[in-house]
């Protein structure tokens, strides 16, 4: 492949979804649009519940690692909350092909993005970034391909956390302090609302974060709990100044027993 | 009917090597020297905005000198050729040999081409996963590529501070005896030679570092590079 020279009327700018298109690497949305079209009969696999909430030093999020197709568990171990950039996040539910691809290139545009220009995208630019994305999806979405995000970060300039959450044609709204997304959002968004506190301390927050999703994975089917068995624990990382840090299966193995304890105890 | 002159290749292709490098000579030098944990780049640039080292890919880096326009131009199509090779197959499969060689055919077209060559020199440095795979690709503004084995200068005065670096006998240092902080010192001592100094303030210091995770390449800050040069 030859090197992308442009000249300055024709410049894609740091762009990198325009520049694949320029490249006729574009993603081919009559391709998507036509596998969605089989989408109610075809069972592509599915990722489901995932929350994020703010706290004292920035924000936490969390996902299960079940994806599922139609009545079976396809996947035990993908992980759906995944590192932006340095200072943000993306938690995906929906359908997982696409969704995984659009993470992929959410975050080479972060990168390419920084790299071109030479700074960062502010926090507010990148998740505008992602609405784009999210609306670029839409007629697959139309089609049963839906992938509904939620993006979590520390804003340099403000010095907070913050988190958004999209519906499907890429409306961007700015949550307060929760969201969650996927098909236990339900019961897991609900027990972050209960349990929310302004300002918590990381461990309250990590620990609201965790049993939340137990208490998903406990009334849905479509999530997955923590797999003592295999050692698979729901993917937890922080997001503070310091930048994105995940928390080890040791902690998490640790803190689900404290919790499976007090469910015990009920 | 008027008959253009007659003017011999040699001729033609000494002019335009004479303008490039003459175009090369107006802006300042920059060194890159192999440590024991990478690669430092160290260039003397007053602006803290425009910068002359930046960052490629995961552990590969670029520097030019001369004109800052027309090597900002390769710098971003360097970019954008290692995120598309990233992209389609696979983030190990970019490597800066694969682009120094691309730029070398863009810069040898232009040369050849063009009205005007491009007055600019260039660097692609690649961080190894051991010191032995570090690589230093030096590509002058006709093309001509040098792949350089323990440091690498650019600019308008390289053969005095070459000079000065094959005093100080780099190349018989083991690599694992040389720092970060040395590097930089080394560099920085080549660069301004015996009848002036420089401060932190005058350089844009960069490194690729194989201990900064992912993206090995790094800015340091004109505290840290005061720092170092104190030694």
């Amino acid at each position: 492949m030859a090197m992308p020279f442009f000249t300055p009327g024709d410049d894609p700018g740091a762009s990198f979804p325009e520049l694949l298109r320029r490249m006729g690497l574009g993603t081919d949305d009559a391709a998507m649009a036509a596998a969605g079209a089989a989408g109610g009969r075809l069972d592509v696999p599915h990722a489901t519940t995932c929350v994020a909430l703010r706290y004292a030093d920035g924000v936490v999020m969390a996902g299960d690692r079940r994806a599922t197709s139609g009545n079976l568990i396809s996947h035990r171990g993908m992980e759906k909350v995944v590192q932006a950039d340095r200072h943000s996040g993306v938690a995906i539910a929906g359908a997982a092909g696409p969704a995984v691809e659009m993470i992929k290139l959410f975050a080479l545009q972060l990168e390419h993005y920084e790299k071109v220009e030479g700074s960062a995208l502010s926090l507010e630019g990148k998740a505008n970034q992602l609405s784009m994305m999210v609306r670029g999806n839409l007629p697959a979405a139309m089609q049963g391909l839906v992938v509904v995000p939620l993006f979590a970060g520390y804003d340099l300039r403000r010095e907070t956390g913050r988190l958004w959450s999209y519906d499907v044609t890429g409306g961007r709204y700015e949550e307060f302090d929760h969201a969650a997304t996927g098909s236990g959002s339900l019961h897991a968004g609900t027990v972050v609302k209960v349990g929310f506190r302004d300002g918590m301390p990381r461990d309250a927050a990590v620990d609201l974060a965790c049993k939340s999703l137990w208490e998903a994975a406990d009334a849905d089917s479509a999530t997955g709990g923590p797999d003592a068995l295999r050692g698979i624990y729901p993917v937890v990382a922080t997001i503070t100044a310091d930048g994105w840090q995940r928390l080890d299966d040791a902690e998490l193995a640790a803190r689900y027993q404290t919790i499976a304890e007090e469910v015990r105890a009920r | 009917m008027s008959m253009p002159f007659y003017v011999a290749p040699e001729q033609v292709m000494k002019d335009r090597a004479d303008y490039a490098r003459k175009g090369i000579a107006r802006g300042r030098a920059m060194v890159a020297v192999r440590y024991d944990d990478g690669i430092a780049l160290v260039a003397e640039n007053p602006s803290n905005t425009l910068r002359k080292i930046s960052e490629i890919y995961d552990r590969i880096a670029f520097a030019g000198v001369g004109k800052y326009n027309e090597f900002d131009q390769l710098r971003v199509a360097g970019v954008r050729a290692a995120d598309l090779k990233g992209f389609q197959y696979s983030r190990d499969d970019v490597d800066a040999r694969s682009l120094a060689n691309q730029y070398a055919q863009i810069l040898g077209q232009i040369f050849t081409h063009e009205m005007k060559p491009m007055e600019v020199e260039i660097l692609v440095a690649e961080v190894g996963a051991n010191g032995a795979a570090d690589q230093l690709f030096h590509i002058l503004y006709d093309g001509t590529v040098m792949d350089e084995a323990r440091y690498s200068v650019l600019g308008g005065d390289a053969e005095a501070i070459n000079a000065r670096l094959i005093d100080v006998d780099l190349a018989s240092l083991d690599l694992d005896a040389l720092t970060l902080g040395g590097a930089v010192q080394a560099a920085t001592k080549a660069l301004c030679g015996p009848d002036r100094t420089l401060s932190s303030a005058d350089l844009e210091v960069a490194v690729l570092s194989r201990s900064n995770g992912r993206r090995c390449f790094g800015r340091l800050s004109d505290d840290v590079v005061a720092g170092l040069l104190e030694g």
